[in-house]
């Protein structure tokens, strides 16, 4: 996605006062933040509290697999098809990634 | 000891710069990288504060929070519908400040300076910022309906901050006697979970059907739709047929006045309603102290960088939750919460002096029609420079007709729970 001129230089402003850094455009979104998306309901590092599923210490194979089938109305669901949706196949596979590499 | 605030020194992104400033703050144990203070503790708050520290143990991160235990709106229906209790929804804050190191200030914020920087307190004491972020949740507009202040909400209780105001409406509801009517007035958009007002509704039925089943509910809106509407009302026709009437605005829904002393509702055209128990769901604008700093607009609402959720009027200060104007996001505890957590690593990525990342946010309002039936709405949420919109071709409601509707809404309640535990663990449990 790429960010329209008003925003960068609002966000430029904005930023300057803490950090030139941030004065970059913005990089597209890590695994690591997209997976973020997830905890509210799977829990925090994907050990669920309560009725959904865990989904920490799955393969990244498998994760991305049923992200895909969840997208494409392969497998049912309530909410997951709804979800991931929202996501590119890309992103699905960062989020893949860094669920298998750090949530166990 | 005056706080002198990053940028006025002209810093420019060296951390040893920030590290010797921070050392001689007011409140600082440690030396810290930076100072970033949380005012509020609930849903977007208590996020961002316990992120920030999981982004970043460098950042000091100080919550200024009045309560020490925090009840959630979210189950605050299931208290009245019967099903739970004011212990399953209280939080408190131990493992923030024992495992996080969030600094706990119970306090309530009355004034921020965007000059020198500084947030002051009710008790007096002050703290100095680098980065600020407000999630103060929503006010009562006291008086926006005639007569309904707060004596009136004693009588007639809003019951949308839980607390208090969830248990003098369950006991009203309890010491009601079986045929009589209970009246909800609900406002126009925006306001607090829009489909809060529609379970609220489910779960006072579900009461009513279990132990008044000669009672009725007389829902009066200040729209003429709402939120997941037809899942509702096929959910109402089912389990609850004749207890409910639904009378939107073109049908003189909207309350303009309340008499609680006659216990009566007063329409738009001049129709008076005379019931048994009055929950008045009133007009909302940010919390106070957001009004207070200069971060609302003229509606009351605090407009942001759909980018950061820095405020489009005062630079280092990031409002959040149900206080912002998020673009397509309603304001849940969902969404805040989501919010929270991108925000919290946008700032520690700028205290670092990492590039920002394009965000990404997402919202699910689980809502029990009965105890056993649940409904949903999704979405995820990407920014624009026109705002922040849902990702087209994604989330929505849940399907009107499932191949097999008792199962799915068996598990949609099911995972109503499931949403709320996980939920509320990642925010104040681990
Ligand atoms: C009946 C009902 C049901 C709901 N159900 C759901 C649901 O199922 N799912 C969902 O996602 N959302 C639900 N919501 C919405 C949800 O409660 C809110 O959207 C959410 O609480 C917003 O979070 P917030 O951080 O903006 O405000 P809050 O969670 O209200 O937190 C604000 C905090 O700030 C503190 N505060 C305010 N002013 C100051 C000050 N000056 N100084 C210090 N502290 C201050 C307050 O004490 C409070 O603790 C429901 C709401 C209602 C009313
Ligand atoms: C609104 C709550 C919610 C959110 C947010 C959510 N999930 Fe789910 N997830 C569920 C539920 C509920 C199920 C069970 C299937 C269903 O009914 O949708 C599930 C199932 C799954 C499964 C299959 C688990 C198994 O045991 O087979 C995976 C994998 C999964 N989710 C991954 C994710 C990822 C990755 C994200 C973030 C991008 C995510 N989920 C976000 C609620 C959620």
């Amino acid at each position: 996605m790429t960010r329209p001129i008003r925003a960068t230089l609002l966000a430029l402003a904005a930023i300057a006062a803490a950090s030139p850094a941030f004065a970059q455009s913005p990089v597209p979104t890590s695994g690591r933040t997209l997976a973020a998306t997830c905890t509210g309901c799977h829990g925090p590092a994907g050990r669920s509290a309560g009725e959904i599923p865990s989904i920490n210490g799955r393969t990244e194979t498998q994760l991305a697999q049923a992200m895909l089938d969840f997208k494409n109305d392969r497998r049912p669901a309530t909410v997951m098809n709804r979800h991931a949706k929202g996501f590119s196949d890309a992103e699905i596979a960062a989020i893949a990634k860094e669920i298998s590499a750090n949530w166990r | 000891m005056t706080r002198i605030s990053i940028s006025r020194r002209g810093f420019t992104g060296s951390l040893l710069a920030a590290t010797a400033l921070s050392a001689c703050a007011v409140q600082s144990e440690a030396p810290a990288k930076a100072r970033v203070v949380v005012i509020g503790g609930g849903f977007g708050g208590a996020t961002a504060a316990k992120f920030l520290r999981l982004e970043d143990p460098g950042i000091s991160v100080t919550l200024i929070e009045p309560k020490s235990e925090f009840q959630t709106c979210p189950g605050s229906n299931y208290v009245l519908g019967g099903l739970k209790r004011m212990s399953d929804i209280t939080h408190t804050y131990a493992a923030m400040t024992g495992r996080h190191g969030v600094r706990h200030v119970r306090d309530m914020a009355v004034a921020v300076d965007p000059v020198t920087r500084t947030v002051r307190t009710a008790g007096g004491q002050s703290f100095g910022y680098d980065r600020l972020v407000v999630s103060p949740g929503i006010d009562i507009r006291w008086g926006a309906i005639n007569g309904y202040d707060e004596a009136a909400s004693l009588r007639m209780p809003h019951s949308w901050q839980a607390g208090p105001q969830t248990v003098l409406l369950r006991q009203q509801l309890e010491a009601m006697p079986d045929g009589g009517v209970v009246a909800l007035s609900i406002p126009a958009n925006p306001f607090r979970c829009p489909p809060g007002p529609y379970e609220r509704i489910s779960m006072i039925a579900n009461y009513l059907k279990t132990t008044k089943p000669r009672s009725k509910i007389l829902a009066l809106d200040s729209k003429d739709a709402f939120s997941k509407q037809p899942l509702f009302q096929d959910g109402w026709a089912a389990l609850y047929p004749g207890l409910i009437e639904w009378v939107p605005l073109g049908k003189d829904g909207k309350i303009v006045e309340v008499v609680p002393g006659e216990m009566t509702l007063v329409s738009e055209f001049g129709q008076k309603h005379k019931v048994a128990v009055a929950n008045v769901i009133p007009p909302q604008f940010a919390g106070k102290i957001a009004r207070d700093a200069g971060l609302a607009n003229e509606q009351g609402w605090c407009p942001v960088d759909p980018f950061t959720f820095e405020s489009q009027r005062h630079k280092a200060i990031h409002v959040i939750g149900d206080a912002s104007i998020a673009g397509a996001m309603p304001k849940s505890g969902f969404a805040a919460s989501s919010q929270a957590k991108f925000v919290a690593r946008a700032i520690a990525a700028s205290i670092n002096g990492q590039p920002a990342e394009a965000p990404v946010y997402a919202n699910t309002c689980y809502s029990l029609v009965g105890p056993d039936y649940g409904i949903s709405v999704a979405d995820i949420y990407r920014s624009t420079a026109q705002g922040i919109v849902a990702v087209q071709g994604a989330g929505g409601v849940s399907p009107r007709t499932p191949p097999d509707a008792p199962a799915h809404r068996h598990l949609e309640a099911v995972y109503t729970h499931g949403w709320y535990a996980s939920a509320t663990r990642e925010i104040w449990g681990s």
